[in-house]
């Protein structure tokens, strides 16, 4: 039986200028400005945090295992998220959603969480430092940053089934969800010399599975840190995807990652592609591909393009909705959603890419690009057209040409104004969000699966949240608004 | 069946074909052209003045 589709997404924004143009400085200027004005300084609990354990069972004795740093500026937000300084870049970690649509919609409540911590910082520095942010995933010189996506599964599926059903995917869903890039800035990448490839990350990637994050990327990453009772849920991590721009893109990539997974949850394997024979290859080779043409050979000597990858993929989903429902992943109207937009952009890439300009961001990266080029008679290597590819991803609504292209947004402007405040009401999000808004001052501490309360006197108390599914408005809104204190809550919960 | 119900069963129904024709006319395409010309006089204005500059300034260290 599928799981409830818990889901978020991660994303690290890139960063310019500061003082001193110190990468690590200016990110806490923007963590801290918006921690200042939000009246929420409180800190990470690093208790329960394994990023080092391996889904595959074994500590991987040859990875290096991602270091967790504690020292750097890091707070939660009434909304259930974290803001907080990762290695050298801002990072928003969207609270737990439950269903792809209001996953998407904390996502873009983080991009106007950073717009109001860049307003707030920039006028606390002097105007030559001038802080800007992109939501996009590297610098063109071969640096990376990631956007991470998290998906509850459940334990009873084999490590194995999941290796084995989700690599046809990650591989290929760049041709519907990818950002878009000028050129190549990997050794690998670099060879083949292109004008545009249609995934920022794929070049980055270099192995199939595998621990790390940030050097010999896999496309499957094994961290087993469930953040949640590990007997029973695991969390998949998936860090080989783009941050898009695009509302429709960003909920595509979520709903049809859902789908799949609870798919493989009620009906096994049977109906999945084989994998290709080298998905590293693959997933490189499509990126360089816009015309989609190219094939690969999978482990059942098949040849599959990406989109056969993606058509077939979006074939079994909705013959698994069409059978099973899908209410582990949304209720049947979003559902619908997913799958009539996830067919329409792979139609659209393979018949009309105007029809699609306006929720694939490659494509509308792609169409400016190449007018501007046309335009001004510019050579491909032209810093014109790299400066469109970096301002496409800017933060400021001024300067960001994703803001001007066209795409379609799916939440209204107050949506995301409310979700910037207030938590998901299905998750234990809902109950660390309004913790935070409620008793901020004895709050010392919170993670993803508890909240640490410090009354001032006796040992601290922790809250534990092992089920994401549980912390939820209907589960606590009644305790929440009859407790005055954080005392009284706890009275409360021990009773 | 209500006109409601006839139009959600043919929205549906659409939605369900793999390969839907897609017809592209020209005043289609004139308008497509047109609205890229004005995205473009838009670009022009906003886009960063010194776009060599700014994108070698761009340096991130990695992360993840």
């Amino acid at each position: 039986m599928s799981v409830a589709k818990v889901l978020g997404i991660e994303t690290e924004y890139g960063i310019a200028g500061g003082p001193d143009a110190d990468q690590i400085v200016a990110s806490s200027i923007i963590v801290n400005a918006y921690a200042q004005e939000g009246r929420t300084r409180i800190n990470w609990d690093f208790e329960g945090e394994t990023p080092d354990m391996d889904a595959r069972g074994l500590p991987d004795l040859t990875s290096f295992a991602p270091i967790v740093e504690t020292h750097l500026a890091n707070t939660v937000l009434t909304n259930g998220a974290r803001l907080y300084v990762d290695h050298a870049h801002p990072e928003y970690s969207s609270p737990e959603c439950r269903t792809p649509l209001e996953a998407t919609l904390y996502d873009v409540a983080g991009e106007e969480v950073m717009r109001r911590a860049l307003m707030v910082a920039n006028e606390m520095i002097e105007p030559h430092q001038a802080i800007s942010l992109y939501k996009n995933n590297s610098d063109s010189k071969g640096n990376s940053y990631g956007t991470h996506e998290n998906y509850l599964v459940s334990r009873n599926v084999e490590f194995n089934h999941i290796v084995r059903a989700m690599v046809p995917h990650f591989v290929s869903r760049q041709i519907i969800i990818g950002a878009g890039k000028v050129g190549a800035e990997t050794e690998a990448g670099l060879d083949s010399d292109p004008f545009f490839q249609l995934s920022s990350r794929a070049e980055f990637f270099e192995e199939v599975v595998g621990l790390e994050t940030t050097l010999k990327r896999p496309i499957i990453n094994t961290r087993d840190e469930p953040h949640a009772d590990a007997e029973r849920f695991r969390r998949l991590h998936v860090i080989i995807g783009d941050a898009n721009m695009s509302q429709v893109a960003t909920f595509v990539k979520l709903g049809s990652t859902a789908l799949l997974l609870a798919a493989l949850e009620d009906s096994g394997l049977g109906a999945f592609p084989a994998m290709p024979r080298q998905p590293v290859g693959a997933v490189r080779a499509f990126a360089l591909d816009p015309g989609l043409k190219y094939a690969v050979l999978c482990e059942d000597d098949r040849e599959r393009t990406a989109w056969d990858f993606q058509d077939e993929l979006w074939h079994l989903a909705n013959d698994h909705v069409e059978r099973k429902g899908a209410e582990a992943v949304a209720g049947p109207d979003e559902v619908q959603l997913v799958l009539t937009q996830w067919r329409e952009m792979l139609d659209g890439v393979r018949d009309d890419l105007d029809a699609v300009a306006d929720r694939i961001d490659w494509v509308a990266k792609l169409r400016i690009l190449r007018g501007f080029q046309e335009r001004h008679s510019l050579a491909p290597g032209d810093a014109r057209l790299r400066a469109i590819d970096l301002q496409y991803h800017d933060i400021r609504l001024e300067r960001s040409l994703a803001q001007r292209v066209g795409l379609r947004a799916l939440h209204a402007d107050y949506e995301v104004r409310e979700a910037v405040h207030n938590p998901p009401e299905e998750t234990r999000a809902y109950f660390r969000g309004q913790c935070v808004a409620r008793y901020p001052n004895e709050i010392v501490a919170a993670n993803w699966d508890s909240v640490v309360f410090d009354l001032g006197e006796g040992p601290l108390q922790r809250v534990p949240m092992l089920d994401p599914l549980r912390g939820t408005r209907v589960l606590t809104e009644e305790l929440l608004e009859t407790s005055a204190t954080a005392q009284a809550l706890l009275e409360a919960l021990d009773r | 069946m209500t006109e409601q119900e006839r139009i959600q069963k043919q929205r549906t129904e659409r939605a369900s074909e793999s390969t839907p024709p897609v017809t592209v006319d020209a005043t289609k395409g004139d308008q497509l052209k047109a609205d890229l010309d004005d995205l473009l006089d838009e670009i022009d204005e906003v886009l960063e003045e010194n776009a060599e500059e700014f994108v070698r300034n761009y340096v991130q260290k990695g992360g993840e």
